[in-house]
C-alpha cells in the first residue's frame, strides 16, 4: 500500500510542480480575499473574532480550489483508468490524494497567513505561533480527509465546480468552528489561549473520524 | 484452458444497452477480433474484460476471475491499450513508465528494455505534451505491456503509428508476443488474418463478421 501511496503522491507533487495549477491559485485567491477584507472592512488591525473568522473562512474557501482540482490531471488525462487498471488499492489512491491536499495546503499557508497578519493583524502573530501551527496541522489534516473524498466523489461529475463547494463546505463547518474557536484567543491581544485544549481535542475527534470514514468508504467511490 | 469465458454478457449505460448477448470463448494464447462500426459496442466490450464496467445480465470470466466480484484479480495479468494513452502529459515517457512501473511493482530496468524496445530511448526525457501521436502510442504499448500480462486488450493499437513502429511493436503485442489478446479493430481482413476467432458486434449485438458491419 505504502509503495503505491508513495508513487502517486511523487506523481502529484511533481506534476503540480510543473503546471503550477492548484497552489498558486489557492495563494491568490487567499491574499486577494485578506487584500479585500483589509480594504472593505477600512481597518488595519483585525482582533479576536473577527480576526479568526476571516482567517479560517478565507483558507477554507481556498481550499475548495485545491479540491476541486485534486483528480484533474486523472480526469484530463485518462488516468483514473490508470489507476483502476493497477494492483493498488483505493486506500493507496486516498492516503495519496489526503497528502497531495495537506502539502498544497501548507505550501498556501506558508504565504496566506503571513499576508493575513500583514493586511488585518496590528500587532501580528508573535508569540502565537507554536499554537497556530498546531491548529493549522490538524485543520490541514481534516481538510485532507475529507477534500479527498469530496474530491473522488466528484472526479468523474460534469457539475464538479458547483457539486464540490456545495458537499465540501457543510462537512467542513464543524472543522471551521473548532479552527476558529481554537484561534480567536490567539489573536486577541488582551487574552492567552485558555480553551485552547478543548479545541484542539475537538480538532482531533474531527481528523479521527473523517479519516477512518474517507477510508471505509473511499473503496466504493470511482466505481462504474 | 480458457482466458476468456462470456455468456450472454449484457451492458448498459443508463437504458441505453451497449452489450446485449455477446457470448464468446477465447483459449489462453489466442486472439479475438472483435469487429463493428462506430458505437457498436467494442469498446465497451473492452471495457468489461478489464473490469472498468460492470456487466449488468450475463456471465463473464476473464483469467479464471469471475466479473464483477473478482475484479481485483485482473489489474496483475491486464494489459489495456485504449483510446486514452493513459499518460500525464506534464510528465516524461520515463517519468510516466516508471510511475506505472511502481504501481505495478516492477523495477526501473524493465522501464528503460520498454523505452529500447519502443525505439524511445532518446526521446525518453521528453515531455510526453511535446511528442507527436505516434511516438505517444509506442509509449501507451510499452506502459500496457510493462508488468508482462497474459491479456492485452488491444483498441485499434495501431492507431498513428507508421509501418516502422507498427513493426517495432509487433514483439510487445502482435502475435508474435504468444500472449492472449484481444484486437478491436477496424481492419476487418487484417484483424481476421491474425485471430483465431472473431465476434461481429452491430449496435451492440452479435452480428455476422463481414462488411455489413460498416453499413
Amino acid at each position: 500500500m505504502i509503495a503505491g501511496a508513495r508513487a502517486i503522491l511523487r506523481k502529484d507533487l511533481l506534476i503540480e510542480l510543473r503546471t503550477k495549477e492548484s497552489v498558486p491559485a489557492m495563494v491568490l485567491f487567499s491574499v486577494t480575499v485578506y487584500v479585500l477584507f483589509h480594504f472593505g472592512l477600512d481597518r488595519d488591525s483585525l482582533d479576536g473574532e473577527l480576526a479568526s473568522g476571516v482567517l479560517w473562512v478565507t483558507l477554507l474557501l481556498a481550499a475548495v480550489i485545491g479540491v476541486t482540482r485534486l483528480f484533474a490531471a486523472e480526469r484530463e488525462q485518462g488516468g483514473i483508468d490508470g489507476l483502476l487498471l493497477a494492483p493498488v488499492d483505493r486506500t493507496s489512491l486516498f492516503v495519496a490524494k489526503a497528502a497531495a491536499l495537506f502539502v498544497f495546503l501548507t505550501a498556501v499557508e506558508l504565504v496566506a497567513v503571513p499576508a493575513f497578519a500583514l493586511l488585518l493583524l496590528g500587532p501580528g502573530l508573535g508569540g502565537a505561533l507554536p499554537e497556530l501551527f498546531v491548529i493549522l496541522a490538524l485543520a490541514n489534516l481534516g481538510v485532507a480527509a475529507v477534500g479527498a473524498l469530496v474530491a473522488a466523489l466528484a472526479a468523474e461529475t460534469r457539475a464538479r465546480e458547483l457539486i464540490v463547494p456545495l458537499l465540501l463546505l457543510p462537512l467542513l463547518v464543524p472543522l471551521l468552528i473548532a479552527c476558529a474557536q481554537a484561534t480567536e484567543p490567539l489573536l486577541r491581544q488582551d487574552a492567552g489561549p485558555e480553551e485552547l485544549g478543548r479545541w484542539l481535542s475537538l480538532l482531533s475527534l474531527y481528523d479521527v473520524v473523517f479519516v477512518l470514514l474517507s477510508i471505509a468508504v473511499f473503496d466504493f467511490l470511482l466505481e462504474d | 484452458m480458457a482466458a476468456i469465458e462470456l455468456e450472454r454478457l449484457e451492458r448498459r449505460y443508463g437504458e441505453r444497452v451497449a452489450l446485449a448477448d455477446v457470448s464468446v470463448r477465447l483459449d489462453e494464447g489466442q486472439t479475438l477480433a472483435v469487429l463493428g462500426g462506430n458505437g457498436a459496442g467494442k469498446t465497451t466490450l473492452l471495457r468489461v474484460l478489464a473490469g472498468l464496467l460492470r456487466p449488468h445480465a450475463g456471465r463473464a470470466r476473464v483469467l479464471g476471475a469471475e466479473l464483477p466480484a473478482e475484479r481485483w484479480k485482473l489489474p496483475a495479468q491486464v494489459g489495456y491499450l485504449g483510446h486514452e494513452p493513459l499518460l500525464y502529459r506534464e510528465l516524461s515517457g520515463r517519468e510516466n513508465l516508471r510511475y506505472h512501473a511502481r504501481l505495478h511493482g516492477v523495477g526501473d530496468e524493465r522501464v528503460d528494455e520498454l523505452l529500447a524496445a519502443v525505439g524511445m530511448a532518446q526521446r525518453a526525457d521528453d515531455p510526453v505534451r511535446d511528442l507527436s501521436k505516434g511516438l505517444v502510442q509506442r509509449l501507451a504499448a510499452a506502459r500496457a505491456v510493462l508488468h508482462d500480462p497474459a491479456l492485452l486488450l488491444l483498441d485499434e493499437p495501431r492507431a498513428n503509428l507508421d509501418p516502422a513502429a507498427a513493426e517495432l511493436l509487433e514483439p510487445l503485442i502482435g502475435r508474435a508476443s504468444g500472449r492472449t489478446r484481444v484486437l478491436v479493430s477496424h481492419d476487418v481482413e487484417g484483424a481476421l488474418g491474425e485471430s483465431d476467432v472473431s465476434i461481429g458486434l452491430r449496435d451492440g449485438r452479435p452480428a455476422a463478421v463481414g462488411r455489413e458491419l460498416y453499413r
